[in-house]
């Protein structure tokens, strides 16, 4: 392996961690707020759909990004009104709605575009475009340094950084405010909560709106920026490695962004070789697409320090009466 | 709750369910309707695709043996309430058994076969379930979450599986050799032909179908007729109570999932050996998650989960049909699946409450 195969694995790590950091950091606030969310999949689906098409319609891809929000925070009140409001199985919940959106975007795909189940690819406006970080262009040739901020730092779309910028962000919203006290509590002991006068229902559903907003993003992401254009199944797992990577950091927002980045990088190397030798050993690319999934495992069985989830996840709140 | 109490047991097992599937249909009409599409048509279409001849009759009932097979795995989990959703990952561990088994023992007739594959499935199916249940019963891992990370592996272990190991030499298609002819099953219309009924020869459907049924009446008596049922269900009643009368949490959390994971396991049989006669990549085709609607649908009992079984090969089989002769894609039927789940399975109380009080005016008159 050369220094430019290691910038280009590098580079595209980014780019395969920014849809699993949006949909890692969605399933995070959702589940600390004692939510589960498995339809992270589905509401990431949904809205890489609507980015597309919306793209593709107006041939401007911001636009295709609020749509995508719009239609992934609709899944989410869904999800809402079964686990919340109607105290549903939160996991059945979830799992209803990604073959909501398995279904529904090939339906719709197919009857708006006609062209099998998918959007045509998208050019110009309806692709996010890619930004160059100041100075990368005059930093290019200084060792070292050149090809880390140039290379690898600079020249993605504007919602990689976003996604990353995500990170501090939601650290602050959950240990720096009230609101996220609250919403930390309300994943814990809800009855408290409740008894301090603020509203469970109201904070999970705030919790569960910010985890479609996030999904919106890594969906649209994923049908904009990573490729061009919508095709069926196309989250391919994406959303079940999030939340592989949302246990695996123990629900903590900075230990995500660790998590993400190995699990991308699994993913950059795993498209990049078919095999790989490790201290003499034979890795088959099924291994390496496998190693996010064995590695959550082994963390939920609590070999390699235990993932203890927030308390009252999954529990609906009945209030007393 | 309080709610479920008042609604008489006989409309808790037919006026729920009915009510939540009318629900899902209701929508689904109205999505045919709005992308330009006749629903009262599609219906006529698909009830004539599936229902109206011998080939169609097979087909439905080919999708609803492998839909029995799942339906009562997730069913069996869900009355100890654990949520297995690896009925896909335990299904393909399953076919993989089926492969093996059929690849590598020289059967001098189907009728070993059939019982050396049943095995096969069956134990593969198993062993690939009793990992996330000896984590639930031993760590405390949620076996929701486990399940569902081991129906990745299990998809990984299968590629690695069929493109390195069981591939036959020179050929580029992820799929092992073909089974040897003395393993294949007869086909309904072979059985049929017996007592000179005449049957299309072309579905798939073959005496898997007859094992399926055989498995409702076993897992009906497992569940109710024996000490090792009667501690499954108790145990999903209440993991306290179940613990104080002496039943092993750990213990039956992990039988569970064995003859959860065998069940859906035994799927294989069916589709692997019944019909494609070799392992493909994609064996199951979503059939374990279909499982989940099958088993909500039918309330977890096996009768329940026949007649779902039922209903969702007709869906398939009409789906078909109508992405054939139709602008409608076969992806309809995954929404709705989806709704069904939704409406039987989360949206539970949106459909149980307004009933509850119902029944509480109806009472309030008679008194």
């Amino acid at each position: 392996m050369d220094w430019i195969m290691v910038v280009q694995v590098l580079d595209s790590t980014l780019r395969l961690a920014t849809p699993l950091l949006f949909a890692c950091l969605a399933g995070l606030i959702s589940e600390r707020a004692g939510v589960f969310d498995i339809g992270l999949e589905g509401k990431m689906l949904a809205a890489a759909f609507m980015a597309a098409a919306i793209a593709y319609a107006t041939g401007n891809v911001w636009l295709g990004v609020a749509s995508a929000i719009v239609a992934s925070v609709g899944i989410s009140l869904l999800h809402g009104v079964a686990a919340i409001t109607f105290r549903g199985n939160q996991l059945i919940s979830g799992v209803a709605i990604n073959f909501l959106a398995a279904g529904l975007t090939v339906v719709i795909a197919q009857n708006w575009f006609s062209q099998g189940g998918r959007t045509p690819s998208l050019s110009g406006g309806g692709r996010m475009p890619r930004l160059d970080l100041p100075f990368a262009d005059a930093l290019r040739d200084v060792p070292v340094l050149g090809p880390i901020y140039s290379g690898i730092l600079s020249g993605h779309a504007l919602l990689v950084y976003i996604a990353f910028l995500c990170v501090p962000a939601t650290w602050f919203l959950l240990f720096r405010t009230r609101f996220g006290l609250r919403l930390r509590a309300v994943g814990e002991n809800p009855a408290a909560v409740d008894t301090a006068g603020i509203s469970v229902v109201g904070l999970r559903y705030g919790a569960v709106a910010i985890g479609g907003v996030l999904c919106g993003l890594a969906g649209a992401y994923l049908s904009t920026g990573l490729s061009a254009g919508f095709v069926q199944e196309m989250t391919a797992g994406r959303g079940f490695i999030a939340l592989a990577a949302m246990i695996f950091a123990k629900w903590r927002p900075w230990h995500a962004m660790g998590a993400v980045l190995l699990f991308g990088f699994l993913e950059a190397v795993a498209n990049r070789f078919q095999s790989i030798e490790i201290l003499g050993v034979g890795l088959p690319v099924q291994a390496m697409q496998a190693l996010p999934y064995i590695l959550t495992v082994v963390i939920l069985a609590g070999f390699v320090g235990k993932a203890i989830p927030p308390r009252a996840v999954g529990t609906p709140y009945v209030k007393e009466h | 709750m309080k709610a479920t109490d008042r609604i008489p047991h006989w409309a808790d097992v037919t006026l729920v369910p009915l009510v939540s599937v009318a629900l899902a249909f209701a929508i689904s009409a109205i999505l045919i309707w709005a992308i330009g599409e006749n629903p009262w048509e599609a219906v006529k279409l698909m009830v004539e695709g599936s229902f109206g001849s011998s080939y169609g009759w097979g087909y439905t009932l080919f999708y609803a043996t492998n839909f029995m097979f799942t339906g009562l795995a997730v069913s069996v989990a869900f009355q100890a309430r654990l949520f297995n959703i690896g009925g896909e990952g335990q299904a393909l561990l399953g076919g993989l058994g089926v492969a093996l088994v059929c690849l590598y023992i020289p059967w001098p007739h189907w009728t070993l076969a059939l019982i050396g594959a049943m095995v096969g499935g069956a134990v593969f199916g198993a062993l690939w379930a009793l990992i996330p249940g000896w984590l639930q019963a031993k760590r405390g891992s949620h076996i929701v979450i486990t399940t569902i990370m081991f129906n990745f592996i299990a998809a990984s272990l299968l590629g690695y599986m069929l493109v390195n190991v069981l591939r036959p030499q020179g050929t580029q298609d992820p799929s092992s050799p073909r089974f040897p002819p003395e393993t294949a099953l007869p086909s309904l219309h072979d059985i049929l032909a017996l007592v000179g009924i005449p049957f299309s020869r072309v579905p798939p459907v073959n005496i898997s179908l007859l094992i399926a049924v055989a498995m409702c009446f076993a897992v009906w008596y497992l569940l109710w007729r024996t000490r090792l049922g009667y501690q499954i269900r108790a145990f999903g009643e209440s993991e306290p109570a179940a613990e104080y009368a002496g039943i092993s949490p750990a213990r039956i959390t992990i039988y569970t999932m064995l003859i959860s994971g065998a069940l859906a396991g035994l799927m294989a049989v069916n589709s692997v050996l019944g019909e494609q006669q070799r392992l493909v990549l994609n064996a199951v085709e979503g059939a374990g998650f279909i499982g989940i609607a099958v088993a909500l649908m039918g309330r977890n009992h096996p009768f329940g989960v026949f007649l779902a079984a039922m209903l969702f090969g007709f869906l398939y089989q009409g789906g078909a049909e109508l992405a054939l002769w139709t602008g409608i894609p076969r992806e309809l039927i995954v929404v709705i699946q989806a709704l069904v789940i939704l409406f039987t399975g989360a949206l539970d109380n949106m459909v149980r409450i307004p009933i509850a009080r119902l029944f509480a005016q109806a009472r309030a008159r008679g008194r």
